[in-house]
């Protein structure tokens, strides 16, 4: 075989049971706390963060702590755990910063290896955002904090569930990464495309940082976990869509039939699904390889596949959704706009399609011309 | 109880018997028949032991480590994967006694008659007329098409209507057909390639026996279904390494001539080489569910995928390759037993792959196939159901 790197690895795409089991307590939990309307009246308030929600998934389930091992305070879980949790959260366009803090923000920490704040930020009860915009792909250039006697001072845009963070880590200048208290910053949200994960500029002027670590290894380490499980968060949207306008075209007749009877409409749906199945294993591989850790890079080419294919796909189930619900689809108070706009958002999210493709030419030697 | 250890002392036996290097290959397939270790999930006598079907591989691994010749499992695939499953099931134990055997030895080789120039998708509308004469012998007349194998083969599995005068479901019977009978003429059916892989079958006053009928006259459909769901079964079985499809072409190709590289190409190559490692993944993740006893509907799913692909990645190979691109290797009418992608030029790939969305069921029905049974649509409005076949629009 041409290609380089391991070319017979067989990643495990399964759930094991302990995974299903999990699968099914998140998602009870969220239908308890996060039905449709209630997600769509909080986007409407000043808070759309549903900190309850947060506080049942971290206090009550540990869910914050599944990256970290025991000996800091979590649940010594691995990746693949968190994917399933992420699929869930996904499905229910659930507005709590479960990426942002418990994998971004956390792997962030792993590699700076500050024991303290791990173990805050693995109970839940300290939430963290990593202070580069959400749009970045892992390896690419991203804004820095002047840093002046242990003083930062930046303008950061683009900042995702920075809102509810109590915690902000904050690359310097000096190439180092800072923790900075909430309270020490200015944080002012952004009015953001996708309703349930809203971005904010956080300002610094002059605000006290504790040195963490290098922050080149542990950004790009925060933001390749935050693409390779952002493909699971985007597995559920995509399912939702799928399973709800399936649902949905069963019951709605028009011409004096259910429309999901037209093969123009059943041909579209079998086309979803058939993406969503392929997007399922592809998110699978990428979970199972972050969670084994980089062997030959082949973490790096199963995040970036993962990523490459999930972001069309859950673009294409969400605008799906809305184009075969017709009319309801366009409507405020029809929850689909909430899946198109986080799916759209996702779109961008720790890099473009089109940016993990870049990445893939030089990882498997398919270079530019 | 047949287990492993049980098998590897009989494998052992044979091949003391029986030692490959002074066996004659037939002798020593007939000898593996007789001994159960042919299909060892068969019945005993049917060249089987009545052992899980997972456990051929021991028996398979101690052979072939022996140097013993195997059946040639490709060049048989259709008697194999399609006429065994349906005679064990159907046969009566005089046909099962009579065909298996030789079947599986490769001695006989089986072809299918099933499609027709008017029935393609809408296979059970088929028109070949099977008419019994006095004295029980049915008379055939009709043509079939895409056959594979037709001019090697000694039989045919063959469904054809003997009552137009039910709705199509109902009308049809199923037989075993000697391809040697004077009334059948094979002609090779050139395809866009230059190559003729398959046949046109005409059936001209063929006489088939009552006693190569396969199950109940009127039955047929039902049976066809064994044949045709043992048909997908073996799409999609195989393991592939990463860049293991029509991919690993284009990407050495990519790599080694640098001259040949545009942006366009470059962003377009990049798309499918993603597809085509996801639909590996996707086709792995199906095997795992297997192996775990769990299958999924993704196998509908892998054919539509892989069509795609391989239309898709062999287009912009022939256009990668610019100028040579307009050459073609050979338009030479050959007949190749069997299908052989990587052998042969871009150019030849993609108008062979033109096929992969058409052969085994096309793309469109695969989708109806997925919207009705994986996401439980309605079917589609059937005007032919309750309408005797000679009534029906044609």
């Amino acid at each position: 075989m041409e290609g380089p790197g391991p070319v017979n690895t067989q990643p495990d795409l399964l759930y094991s049971e302990e995974e299903e089991a999990l699968r099914a307590a998140v998602r009870d939990l969220l239908a308890d706390h996060c039905d449709a309307p209630g997600v769509i009246a909080r986007t409407e308030s000043g808070a759309p963060h549903d900190l309850s929600a947060w506080k049942a998934l971290t206090d009550g389930m540990g869910l914050a702590g599944l990256l970290v091992p025991e000996a800091q305070g979590g649940q010594g879980a691995t990746h693949r755990e968190a994917a399933v949790v992420l699929e869930e959260l996904g499905r229910a366009v659930a507005p709590v910063p479960y990426l942002t803090s418990a994998v971004v923000a956390t792997e962030a920490l792993l590699s700076c290896g500050d024991d303290e704040l791990l173990g805050r930020l693995a109970s839940g009860r300290t939430i963290g955002a990593l202070a580069v915009g959400l749009h970045l792909a892992p390896g690419a250039a991203h804004q820095v904090a002047q840093v002046e006697n242990g003083l930062l001072r930046a303008d950061l845009t683009g900042i995702a569930d920075a809102a509810v963070a109590d915690v902000l880590l904050v690359p310097g200048d000096d190439g180092a990464l800072y923790a900075v208290r909430a309270q020490d910053v200015t944080v002012t949200p952004q009015t953001s495309l996708d309703l349930t994960r809203p971005l904010a500029t956080v300002t610094l002027a002059g605000a006290p940082g504790r040195r963490l670590g290098d922050a080149g290894p542990a950004v790009r380490r925060a933001l390749r976990a935050g693409a390779g499980l952002l493909a699971s968060e985007q597995l559920g949207v995509a399912e939702w869509a799928l399973t709800e306008t399936v649902r949905y075209l069963k019951e709605r007749k028009q011409f004096n039939r259910p429309v999901g009877g037209f093969q123009a409409l059943k041909h579209r749906l079998a086309q979803v699904w058939l993406e969503v199945v392929s997007l399922r294993a592809a998110a699978r591989s990428a979970a199972d390889a972050l969670a084994a850790g980089d062997s030959l890079g082949e973490a790096s080419v199963a995040v970036a596949v993962a990523q490459a294919y999930a972001s069309p796909v859950a673009v294409r189930a969400a605008e799906e959704a809305l184009q075969l619900h017709a009319g309801i689809g366009m409507t405020w108070e029809h929850p689909v706009h909430l899946y198109l706009k986080r799916a759209k958002a996702d779109s961008i999210a720790y890099g473009t399609a089109g940016a993990h493709r870049a990445a893939l030419a030089e990882l498997v030697d398919l270079r530019a011309p | 109880m047949t287990d492993a250890a049980e098998l590897q002392r009989r494998t052992a036996q044979l091949l003391a018997a029986y030692p490959p290097a002074t066996t004659g290959r037939p002798a020593f397939l007939e000898a593996r028949f007789d001994a159960g270790l042919a299909w060892v999930h068969y019945p005993e006598g049917l060249g089987g032991l009545g052992a899980p079907r997972s456990l051929q591989a021991v028996v398979d691994a101690e052979l072939e480590a022996a140097g013993a010749p195997d059946n040639d499992p490709r060049r048989i695939g259709i008697g194999l994967g399609m006429a065994a499953p349906t005679i064990l099931k159907y046969g009566t134990d005089e046909q099962k006694q009579r065909f298996l055997r030789p079947l599986w030895t490769g001695e006989e080789v089986w072809c299918q008659l099933f499609s027709e120039p008017g029935a393609g998708s809408d296979l059970a509308a088929l028109g070949t007329r099977a008419v019994q004469q006095d004295g029980g012998d049915w008379l055939v007349d009709g043509q079939k098409v895409w056959t594979s194998s037709a001019h090697l083969a000694r039989w045919a599995i063959l469904i054809a209507r003997t009552d137009p005068g039910v709705p199509k479901h109902a009308g049809i019977t199923y037989f075993l057909c000697d391809m040697t009978d004077p009334g059948v003429e094979v002609r090779p059916l050139r395809q866009i390639t230059g190559e003729a892989e398959f046949n046109e079958v005409f059936l001209t006053g063929v006489r088939i026996p009552d006693s190569r009928r396969l199950g109940e006259v009127g039955d047929g459909w039902r049976v066809a279904q064994t044949t045709l769901n043992n048909e997908r079964v073996a799409i999609g079985g195989m393991r592939l390494p990463r860049e293991g499809g029509m991919i690993g072409p284009v990407a050495k190709t990519w790599r080694e001539r640098p001259g040949l590289r545009t942006h366009d190409l470059h962003q377009r190559l990049l798309k499918l080489w993603v597809e085509a490692e996801v639909a590996r993944l996707t086709g792995e993740r199906l095997r795992q569910q297997l192996a775990q006893g769990q299958p999924g509907p993704e196998g509908a799913g892998m054919k539509l995928a892989f069509a795609r692909l391989n239309q898709e990645i062999s287009g912009l190979e022939v256009e990668l390759r610019g100028e040579e691109g307009l050459l073609y290797d050979d338009w030479t009418m050959r007949r190749p037993e069997l299908v052989d992608f990587t052998g042969r030029d871009a150019g030849y790939r993609y108008l062979r792959s033109k096929g992969n969305s058409i052969e085994g069921g096309t793309s469109e029905v695969l989708l109806n196939i997925v919207a009705e049974r994986v996401l439980g649509l309605p079917s589609e409005p059937r005007t032919d159901k309750d309408v005797a076949w000679k009534d029906l629009a044609r």
